[in-house]
């Protein structure tokens, strides 16, 4: 005989009610706490970046009151920011790639992925600090007026976001290599993975509103 | 009866008809697609395309987004919910946008000066 407790359970249609087969209860959204926190937080991400990117567009052509100087405009080097962004962009390949190898159970092959991936994040950022430098020696610094404090903000907190990737995508790797991190939990990658094509996204967004919109 | 597969799969929130998404061959074909874009994009600063520029390289800004966020990002093949999150915040970016975008207009100084002190 069912107990009342047992009893008075809504029925779920998502999932099976033995709470104790569970590691948590049935979830009301059918998607995992995770996923769904991750996705929550890309969300501010986008108004993070989207208050970023209108300041860079209100203040591109300004210098303000008493500076002067070039902006990031002038200076852009479009042949050089179009082969970083295409490096960002098949990091986005191998990154999925690397989370279809964990869900097929294939961990060496996830490790190659995401260490690649990792590589092709470097080089974009290697490639950011170059632009940086080579602005900064064109007199470029970032309080030298609204507009380069505007677009090293933009592209600098987008960096970081990179930087902050790499450093994810370098700590699945290590959690795989001592078997902290298997193919059960194929979704830790999924979740990195969605934070990885985020900054991506965003990329694609700021290469053609900032750079190639004139 | 649920199996102890059904039952973990579950658990993490995955219903056991859920696609999760491409082939690796369908996503390296993804890529190129957006290889293509992003070369057709690049184009724009090489060759005049006139007054056709500026909506050309948003349409496909908006249509490389999009299919990173579909294909890559799975959200094309996960629960309703995730889109729903995304959206949500994209129109409440763009509103963010929106708003500050009308400052270029209000705000202008008829002297010349764009905004206020800052000019």
């Amino acid at each position: 005989m069912a107990d009342s407790t047992t009893a008075d359970a809504p029925e779920l249609a998502y999932g099976p009610t033995h709470y104790d087969e569970l590691e948590h209860p049935p979830l009301s959204t059918g998607v995992s706490n995770e996923k769904l926190t991750m996705w929550s937080f890309l969300g501010s991400d986008c108004l993070l970046f989207g208050a970023l990117i209108s300041t860079y567009l209100l203040l591109r052509n300004r210098t303000g009151p008493d500076t002067h100087g070039p902006t990031a405009a002038d200076l852009f080097d479009i042949p050089f920011t179009s082969v970083s962004s295409f490096v960002l962009l098949m990091s986005s390949l191998t990154m999925v790639l690397a989370v279809a190898a964990i869900v097929e159970g294939n961990l060496e092959r996830c490790k190659l992925w995401l260490l690649t991936t990792a590589a092709l994040g470097s080089i974009f950022i290697a490639g950011q600090v170059y632009e940086f430098t080579t602005f900064y020696r064109e007199g470029l610094g970032y309080t030298t007026n609204i507009s380069s404090s505007a677009f090293y903000t933009l592209t600098g907190f987008h960096g970081v976001h990179v930087s902050l990737g790499i450093v994810m995508l370098v700590s699945l790797v290590a959690l795989i290599q001592r078997g902290s991190l298997t193919v059960d939990r194929a979704e830790t990658v999924e979740i990195i993975g969605l934070y990885w094509h985020f900054v991506d996204i965003v990329w694609i967004v700021i290469f053609a509103v900032v750079y190639l919109i004139p | 009866m649920s199996t102890a597969t059904d039952t973990a799969a579950n658990a993490h929130g995955h219903d056991e008809h859920e696609s999760h998404g491409l082939s690796d061959l369908g996503y390296i074909g993804i890529a190129i697609i957006l290889a293509i874009l992003t070369a057709v994009e690049v184009s724009t600063y090489f060759f005049d395309f006139g007054a056709l520029e500026v909506p050309s390289l948003l349409i496909l800004m908006v249509v490389k987004f999009w299919i990173v966020v579909a294909y890559f990002m799975h959200l094309k093949f996960d629960s309703k919910i995730l889109s729903w999150v995304f959206v949500a915040a994209l129109v409440l970016a763009l509103a963010v946008f929106a708003a500050m975008g009308t400052s270029m207009v209000f705000w202008q100084d008829p002297a010349g000066c764009d905004i206020g002190e800052f000019c």
